[in-house]
């Protein structure tokens, strides 16, 4: 069922990762995302999937979650795969029919391609998993607070940010409602041919586009009701204060980066 | 016989993550044909869970539902003709309208049965009928319509499909006491003309007391009990301890018991508790 999505999901808990600031969190998933596309080879991207490992282990968060994580890109992975191994050539031949050539090369690039989405999923997986959404765009509109200077409206943005993330699992059991509705009422959305499947898909969203907007208009009264009125002079209840533990984690890191760097030219 | 059986049914939501929760617990109960039933419980009773496994929309961790004495689960691909023979309106139905027309809306059940078009006109003007929809509105977007309105489009679509048990989450949820009154005298209408099973959910006792022959009580997931409707308020004051509502006139006949003013009777109606008063009351006179 819908419910079983579970990218974006927070998965509260009181880890050492938990409870890291967010805004750092976020910049040692950016270095962290370099980490991985600097890396050319599988040697550089096992630095990366250690300190993956090390991270998973520390946030205390079930490793099955991150393989219900990845279950749902699988079709993308294969494609992935079967693609670069297919059209990436060289090296020793493997396999050779018509126009269709195995190489040494191309699986070698398809595993490295497949282990280093894997990672990137996880990782980004893992900053979701363990910041929960308000805190998350919280910190974004810290992060990019610079940017108002040359008019950005920064935290117009955030805003947006966090009423969308605030109302993914309120449509997600909206849509799974109106889904049960339309199957009572003998639709068929899971079963039956394509065509029956795309005629009920306007069953589903048409209630849920209509229910979207009354669900804007209500919000959007109820701000105005507490006297909203964009970001300036607003304050807020919880600042965000960095610790030791963030400076640390972020020295980690970057001693990670430069290892798997380190590595990657050594190997070469 | 009974229409609709559960054996040790049991439902647990998002099981291995930190959001485990067993919503429905070991539940067994057999309902019988053409009886009105009222289903009672509290927010988070596992009364809507329950429901929903009726017709097969959720399957459920262990145990089984039988209709009709067949198990419904037990070949996957005729869950369908389950969803037609046990009927279900959600709660606020209204969100789940989405054709031009109020025809159309309540023709999509009918259709998706694959029934040809002279029946499945029959059905949504006589639905629309029972209801007390007008047919000047038939040609009328539903989105025009009044809340109240909306309400029974959404419920004439589950009627239409005439479904030989029906259930309707609470159906008066949200609306005025006029509205409420409406939409539970078509539903005894219904109920009467066609002598089909119907579960009403409700967390007001005072809605479901005057016309429900059993009431079943859900609470933390289990069934709590389940029983003829008197029977049931004869434990008025249990249900009021696990936190339901019992009707006002119970409660006026529980505190008069306590100044010693006992009829013998458990009081839920208000024209029963008027004979009783009036009894007495010209019981003193001869005195």
């Amino acid at each position: 069922m819908l419910r079983d999505i579970t990218i974006g999901q927070y998965f509260p808990g009181n880890s050492l990762i938990h409870r890291l600031d967010p805004r750092f969190k976020i910049v040692i998933t950016l270095v962290y995302i370099l980490m991985l596309f600097t890396g050319s080879s599988v040697i550089c991207l096992s630095v990366g999937a250690l300190y993956t490992i090390m991270a998973v282990l520390l946030s205390k968060i079930p490793v099955k979650m991150f393989v219900k994580s990845i279950r749902p890109l699988m079709p993308f992975l294969l494609l992935t795969a079967v693609l670069n191994v297919l059209f990436i050539s060289g090296g020793e031949v493997y396999f050779k029919w018509h126009f269709i050539k195995i190489t040494s090369d191309g699986v070698s690039m398809s595993v490295f391609m497949i282990i280093r989405i894997v990672l990137l999923i996880m990782g980004s997986s893992l900053l979701t998993y363990t910041t929960s959404p308000i805190t998350l765009t919280d910190a974004i509109e810290r992060l990019l607070s610079p940017l108002k200077k040359i008019k950005l409206p920064v935290h117009e943005l955030a805003m947006m940010m966090s009423i969308a993330l605030r109302f993914i699992p309120t449509l997600i059991e909206e849509t799974d409602k109106i889904m049960s509705a339309q199957k009572a009422r003998g639709a068929e959305i899971d079963t039956g041919s394509l065509v029956v499947r795309a005629k009920n898909m306007v069953a589903i969203l048409v209630p849920l586009f209509i229910s979207a907007f009354r669900r804007a208009d209500e919000l959007a009264t109820a701000m105005e009701c507490r006297c909203y009125s964009g970001g300036n002079g607003r304050t807020r209840l919880r600042q965000l204060k960095s610790a030791g533990r963030d400076y640390i984690a972020i020295a980690v890191t970057l001693i990670f980066y430069a290892a798997a760097l380190a590595v990657g030219i050594l190997t070469k | 016989m009974a229409i609709l059986e559960t054996q040790e049914l049991t439902y647990v939501y998002s099981p291995g993550t930190p959001f485990e929760k067993t919503a429905v617990d070991h539940v067994n109960l057999k309902i019988e044909a053409g009886e009105m039933i009222g289903v009672m419980g509290h927010t988070g009773s596992g009364k809507s869970t329950l429901i929903q496994h009726f017709n097969g929309l959720l399957r459920p961790t262990s145990g089984k539902i039988l209709l009709d004495g067949e198990d419904i689960w037990a070949d996957k691909k005729k869950i369908r003709d389950v969803r037609f023979k046990v009927g279900l309106v959600f709660q606020y139905p209204e969100y789940q309208i989405f054709e031009e027309t109020v025809y159309k809306d309540i023709a999509f059940g009918p259709k998706n049965m694959g029934l040809d078009d002279a029946e499945i006109k029959r059905r949504v003007l006589e639905t629309a009928h029972d209801i007390g929809l007008k047919e000047e509105l038939m040609e009328r977007s539903p989105f025009e319509l009044s809340g109240g309105q909306k309400r029974r489009v959404a419920i004439a679509g589950v009627m239409a499909m005439e479904p030989k048990i029906l259930i309707l989450d609470e159906p008066t949820a949200g609306l005025d006491p006029a509205g409420r009154d409406m939409i539970l005298g078509h539903i005894q209408a219904y109920h009467k003309r066609t002598k089909n099973t119907v579960l009403i959910v409700s967390h007001s006792m005072e809605d479901i007391a005057g016309f429900a022959d059993k009431i079943l009580v859900m609470n933390k997931g289990s069934l709590f009990c389940y029983d003829d409707t008197e029977r049931v308020f004869s434990r008025a004051e249990e249900i009021a301890e696990i936190g339901l509502d019992v009707p006002q006139i119970t409660k006026v006949f529980i505190e008069l018991k306590k100044q010693g003013l006992d009829f013998g009777k458990d009081v839920y109606t208000m024209e029963y508790a008027k004979k009783l008063l009036l009894r007495q009351l010209s019981a003193k006179e001869v005195k």
